[in-house]
């Protein structure tokens, strides 16, 4: 065979497929965006050197933040210190301490009844009680519903979209549902009467108020958490309980020296996560009671809005007092949380 | 490569164009300054507007219904806009409660307001109306036909501004279900007596109530709502100095201690002051689904209550009942107001004179069923568009209860800070009725809360 004989073989045509040409579009656009920022970030590398090129990068980021984050928690500590109904700071006299010392005025702490601004207080302890019940039940009906989910039972991707189903309503809308079943000519006193009961004015009772608002919010945001666990349940490996079950561990020893333990650093998140949540309890119960009956359900957040806004007297000062020592408790349970977390870490 | 590059970089500042322009104000047309502010203004609920032409000014009115007094206004405002093809009238119809209320007050201090807004407390939002004496052809008309009116809109105690006028007049008083007194057997007290005392009539509603399984009474959750009934009862509100002064006002107590007792023995339909907190309820929807036999509202619901109730059961306005100090209720109303906000004082001038000729203001009136508060309407009687006869006998029955009210009740409505100490009344009050507070107790709370109130507001 003569070497001309030997001719290169002719490779098909090369087919592109729809996905490549999208993946294709994307890179091109991506490069051109990358480029874009390249030409923006030579000059100022170039100006300010590789080591502070850093700050250049988080800048919009912290832009975003100082204007929509710092500059309103700012101007809210400064509004807590002036007086009056004018809306601009520059219309408002100072007055120091003025509106803590009025929340702080009180006969006795722990009594609403002796502090003059009585409401802000009802608010705040009605705050507590939610915060109790509404972190302690959720946390733990989530950590229940998360064991059950990681195990194998039939359907269980069926029961993992509906846990979590509740999750994605708006909290205007799951008011709204509740509002439908709970309410005097509602479907559940409809059935109840159907079935020859009294009526159950759900609303209007202090107790049973309380206690569907705290049971509608775990029901709405219980699916979140339970995720959150769930995902913490899966990283714990499975080798662990294998060796604990060789050694004869029971069902209850392996949660307790295997789960627990393991979970902690998850169940930290979401026991900040639905604390700071439950102190700014606010939307599904003004649409669900409005705060009442009387003021069984009002809390701090709703006392701030009606205190700025709802009310006419707009008295802003002492709305923004009022949410600076919200904003203080909250900092302190965050800061709890993380030493309690870094205890954790290195125990 | 280089090519897809620049491709690129040219798609990403097309983006950032539009981003840019589509945040950016509208332009700005020279023959219409302001026709694309009142646009970038409107509140969050405005109606669907096509973008007004160049050339045209656009006015913005944030209005509340009880009836069907929008769909009357926008009818009225066609008319106006086919001869004054150079002006576009916007009607934002929104909540009471939180439109009017709540929000555009804010607004307002914001320097965001609309061009004319329907508003009811006048004393407190007058600080932001215009006043449009110089714009006004003949401002001598409104003071001969809105004058007392104008009173309730003044900033200060001796100003003469005119900013709008009242689109309706109100009265309060009961409405009751005659067919439920029929059901039951029981004879309407206020047909035998021109002068039924409050516990009379509860006394005959709970007759009612236990025989035909409703509600005995209900009242709007309102201050202003139990300021009537209070002053019937003797209250004063006031002390010698003019100052607000509820602890040791007898009469209030009693009308409140009467409120406290009717909500523990069931009298009242407990839903609208107990089962809220911190706004006004409106009691009319279990009167309109025939569950209360007495109603305590006002001449306002009439509209409503002809379209919504017509003639499925008899239902009828009655006099307002009494006690020691009197037979009254409180005087109020809605007013159409400008606002300082507008860009286009001139415009809002033409428009508010064509709602307030005559011939225009009758049909308003006629078709709305309010009674006029227009004093050469209200002389020479307005023929209101409705044929059901408890309608027309309703209007007749608030018509004549304006005659019947106090002077205290006028004093009460002209008061600036009326809504401070309204607002206190109701929410202070329902804390009584749910066991939070005694009503010696709520009583001064009140009182500190008015004063507080009135403090932040100097």
């Amino acid at each position: 065979m003569s070497v001309q004989s030997r001719q290169t073989p002719t490779l098909p045509p090369q087919r592109i497929t729809i996905g490549e040409r999208i993946g294709r579009l994307f890179y091109q656009i991506y490069a051109g965006v990358m480029g874009l920022l390249g030409w923006l970030a030579e000059p100022i590398q170039r100006l300010v050197g590789v080591k502070h090129m850093a700050y250049f990068f988080v800048l919009p980021n912290l832009l975003v933040f100082g204007i929509f984050v710092l500059f309103p928690m700012l101007l809210n500590i400064y509004y807590s210190f002036t007086g009056g109904s004018a809306l601009f700071p520059q219309d408002r006299p100072f007055v120091g301490l003025q509106n803590y010392q009025r929340i702080f005025d009180c006969g006795n702490l722990l009594d609403p009844a002796t502090c003059r601004e009585d409401r802000f207080w009802r608010g705040f302890f009605n705050t507590a009680f939610y915060v109790v019940f509404q972190v302690g039940g959720m946390v733990l009906l989530s950590m229940l519903t998360a064991v059950v989910l990681n195990r194998s039972l039939l359907g269980r991707g069926f029961f993992r979209s509906i846990f979590f189903y509740p999750v994605l309503l708006s909290p205007v809308v799951v008011a709204l549902i509740w509002k439908w079943l709970l309410q005097r000519d509602g479907l559940i006193n409809a059935w109840l009467v159907s079935m020859g009961m009294e009526r159950i004015l759900f609303f209007l009772n202090a107790n049973w108020a309380v206690f569907w608002v705290i049971f509608i919010s775990i029901w709405a945001q219980m699916g979140f958490y339970t995720l959150i666990l769930l995902a913490g349940l899966q990283s714990i490996p499975k080798d662990m309980y294998e060796a604990a079950d060789m050694d004869g561990a029971s069902r209850w020893q392996s949660f307790r020296g295997i789960t627990l333990p393991l979970l902690m650093p998850t169940l930290l998140v979401v026991l900040v996560l639905s604390v700071i949540r439950a102190v700014q309890v606010f939307d599904q119960v003004w649409v669900l009671t409005g705060g009442g009956p009387g003021t069984a359900t009002v809390y701090v957040v709703q006392y701030i809005y009606e205190t700025a806004f709802a009310n006419q007297t707009r008295q802003y000062g002492l709305a923004s007092a009022a949410s600076v020592i919200l904003g203080m408790i909250l900092l302190v349970l965050t800061l709890f949380q993380l030493r309690v977390g870094r205890k954790s870490d290195i125990a | 490569m280089h090519r897809y590059r620049y491709a690129a970089l040219l798609a990403v500042l097309l983006i950032f164009a539009l981003v840019v322009s589509a945040c950016a104000p509208a332009a700005v047309a020279p023959s219409a300054p302001a026709a694309d502010s009142a646009a970038t203004q409107a509140p969050a609920a405005e109606a669907p507007a096509a973008e007004a032409p160049v050339g045209v000014t656009e006015l913005r009115i944030t209005w509340y219904d009880d009836g069907n007094e929008g769909a009357v206004l926008r009818d009225l405002l066609d008319r106006f806009e086919a001869n004054n093809p150079d002006i576009k009238v916007v009607i934002d119809t929104v909540d009471y409660a939180s439109g009017i209320q709540q929000t555009l007050p804010i607004q307002l201090e914001a320097g965001e307001g609309s061009d004319m807004a329907r508003v009811t407390q006048l004393g407190i939002m007058s600080k932001y109306m215009l006043d449009l004496r110089p714009y006004l052809s003949d401002p001598a008309y409104w003071e001969e036909n809105f004058g007392p009116f104008l009173k309730w809109m003044q900033a200060t105690p001796d100003g003469d501004a005119i900013p709008g006028f009242m689109t309706q007049l109100t009265v309060t008083g009961p409405f009751i279900n005659r067919t439920l007194f029929e059901q039951a057997g029981v004879p309407v007290p206020s047909d035998s007596s021109d002068q039924v005392t409050w516990q009379e009539w509860a006394a005959a509603a709970r007759q009612v109530a236990d025989a035909t399984g409703t509600f005995a009474m209900v009242m709007d959750r309102s201050g202003h709502r139990l300021a009537g009934p209070a002053i019937s009862m003797g209250a004063k509100y006031f002390d010698a100095d003019g100052n607000v002064a509820l602890v040791g006002d007898q009469g209030f107590k009693d009308m409140a201690q009467l409120m406290v007792d009717w909500h523990a023995d069931g009298t009242m339909y407990p839903d609208t002051w107990i089962g809220s907190a911190g706004s006004y309820v409106a009691g009319n929807v279990p009167f309109v689904n025939a569950q209360i036999v007495f109603y305590m509202s006002g001449s306002w619901q009439v509209g409503q209550f002809n379209a919504n109730i017509g003639d499925a059961f008899d239902w009828e306005a009655v006099p307002n009942p009494c006690g020691p100090g009197g037979c009254t209720g409180m005087p109020g109303g809605a007013a159409l107001v400008a606002l300082n906000t507008s860009k286009n004082p001139e415009a809002v001038a033409r428009v508010m004179e064509y709602l307030t000729q005559e011939d225009v203001m009758e049909e308003f009136y006629a078709r709305t069923l309010f009674i006029p508060g227009h004093l050469g309407l209200a002389a020479k009687g307005v023929e209101f568009q409705a044929e059901l006869p408890q309608t027309l006998k309703s209007l007749n029955v608030f018509a004549a209860e304006v005659g019947k009210l106090a002077p205290l009740a006028y004093d009460l409505q002209a008061y600036k800070y009326n809504t401070i100490l309204f607002n206190a009344n109701r929410d202070r009050l329902t804390q009584v009725f749910t066991g939070e507070l005694t009503l010696d107790e709520a009583i001064q709370r009140m009182q500190e809360d008015i004063e507080a109130g009135i403090a932040a507001q100097q």
